[in-house]
């Protein structure tokens, strides 16, 4: 008697998957060909002589300019905070009617709702403001309104596949009981995903004092726009300096966040 | 009393989960339910409640027939069947309080429920089921810090606040150990026996259901296949409803631990 033989692949298949990775191989070698063709190697090379140049400007921070820049930062702070909070009002009840499992109405609430998260979603920050400073005018209004528009999109998404991901015998439970459909949402789903609810929320907010940063470039209020003037007039000290105050809200953002996530699992 | 005619669940695809039941139980009857995995024992008592809809057939609770209810009636009328699961399907961020006030949800507003501002008669009776069922004490622990046999103890107290004339009891016993299946059993039957309840319990352990059952019913591939006394729970019967095996060594005096 022989023994058996086993292995993971034919010989044809395993030839199927080196001919695959030599196919992949040609296709980085050319495509950095065709990289390396288009770009001005002279400027690469000069890159770090500039980089270091800029630097030496930028080097030490124009501290003196830090009032100036405090009511932009607080600006930033409301636009990501008062979108964030808008996002949630709004978002909430699109994620139970996007959820297949509350969905009031799958033929046509659901597909809506879930057609306004994908355009929400599918549509920048920074375009959203874009668009609105033309709407509504340059200002933190815009502002707040591109990070809402924006964030009901990645709100609405990760609330509503968190409630299709709820344990569907909790809710049953409640049904069982008499309740009425509205509360089987209050006890059976709801108390669900509140993690996720306000675990969500305080990451968007996160995300967004980030995001409103640099809505000032197209005019749509906070910190971006004494940044956007500061890099055109070359002013690198206020450059650096500014770049330390956002990064100091990333920071502070950052640290709420975590605390708060960390606080309600 | 509780009587199931024509009993029958088709789903869409496949033969039928139910062919046919019919079934009476009247008041203070425990009935034990057997039967092999995918023998329709599940969709018997979700399709009583109307968690699953029956395709033909209807169920009577005290000459009420619940098949024909629309949804606020038949809301009014599922506070008459209380519920137990197998995996306890508690609310598990909620705490014990919260999960046993939940069994009032059919008698009390949206707001009130919403704010928790249960009536004080409610709560008072959730307390007296919580010391009831060993569990004094225990009003603010979250349900998720619970043992398995504690958090069965909070979904039977649940299922009493509905103030039932029926109990629906899904495998009680199947995701816990054996002194704990018995002490549940017990409990359940006692119960029933304080508030003349009548109950269907699912129930995989054939020793567990003699023991503790006043009749014992045995469905296979959803239908009928026995119905009597526990004592005539032959070998033979075994077979009829599960299929043939050594059934001799099952131990048929069971001695508490």
């Amino acid at each position: 008697m022989t023994t058996p033989v086993w292995r993971r692949r034919t010989t044809r298949g395993q030839w199927a998957i080196w001919c695959g990775w030599l196919f992949g191989a040609l296709i980085v070698a050319q495509g950095w060909r065709f990289i390396s063709d288009a770009t001005l190697w002279d400027f690469v090379w000069d890159a770090p002589a500039q980089a270091g140049d800029m630097l030496s400007r930028m080097i030490p921070p124009r501290w003196s300019y830090a009032p100036a820049i405090l009511k932009p930062l607080w600006d930033t702070v409301n636009i990501a905070t008062i979108g964030t909070l808008l996002a949630i009002v709004l978002a909430t009840p699109i994620a139970f009617l996007a959820a297949r499992n509350t969905s009031p109405h799958a033929g046509i609430l659901r597909p809506l709702a879930l057609a306004i998260i994908a355009v929400s979603r599918s549509i920048n920050t920074l375009i959203w403001a874009l668009l609105l400073v033309t709407i509504v005018g340059p200002g933190v209004l815009a502002g707040i309104l591109a990070v809402a528009l924006h964030s009901i999109g990645f709100f609405g998404k990760l609330l509503y596949e968190a409630i299709e991901e709820i344990d569907p015998t909790q809710s049953e439970a409640i049904t069982a009981t008499g309740a009425s459909p509205a509360q089987v949402l209050a006890y059976g789903v709801v108390p669900q995903v509140l993690p996720t609810f306000a675990g969500v929320s305080v990451y968007r907010w996160d995300i967004n004092i980030r995001e409103s940063a640099v809505l000032g470039i197209v005019g749509a209020g906070g910190i971006g726009l004494q940044l956007n003037a500061s890099v055109s007039k070359l002013a690198w000290p206020q450059v650096t300096l500014i770049l330390i105050a956002i990064l100091g809200a990333v920071v502070v953002s950052e640290w709420v966040s975590a605390r708060v996530r960390a606080a309600i699992v | 009393m509780l009587r199931l005619t024509g009993l029958t669940k088709r789903y869409d695809r496949g033969e039928a989960a139910l062919a046919g039941v019919d079934l009476t139980v009247p008041d203070g009857e425990v009935v034990a339910l057997i039967g092999p995995s995918g023998a329709g024992k599940s969709t018997l008592i979700r399709c009583t409640n109307r968690l699953v809809e029956p395709t033909e057939g209807t169920v009577e609770l005290d000459g009420q027939d619940i098949t024909a209810l629309a949804p606020a009636a038949l809301r009014l009328a599922r506070r008459r069947m209380g519920m137990i699961f197998q995996e306890f399907a508690l609310i598990e961020r909620l705490t014990v309080m919260e999960n046993v006030l939940s069994g009032r949800l059919g008698y009390v507003g949206f707001w009130a429920s919403w704010w928790r501002r249960f009536p004080p008669g409610d709560i008072q009776q959730a307390f007296h089921y919580l010391d009831r069922v060993g569990l004094a004490g225990f009003e603010n622990k979250r349900a998720d810090a619970l043992s398995g046999g504690q958090r069965q103890r909070v979904g039977i107290a649940r299922a009493l606040m509905q103030a039932p004339a029926l109990l629906l009891v899904d495998e009680p016993t199947a995701s816990l150990d054996p002194r704990t299946s018995r002490q549940i059993m017990r409990l359940i039957l006692e119960l029933c026996d304080e508030g003349g309840l009548a109950a269907i319990i699912n129930i995989h352990d054939v020793a567990l259901a003699r023991q503790f059952a006043h009749r014992i019913i045995g469905l296979r591939k959803g239908r009928l296949v026995f119905d009597g006394k526990p004592d005539s729970l032959t070998t033979d019967a075994l077979t009829t409803i599960y299929g043939a095996e050594a059934w001799a060594t099952l131990p048929d005096d069971d001695r508490d631990g």
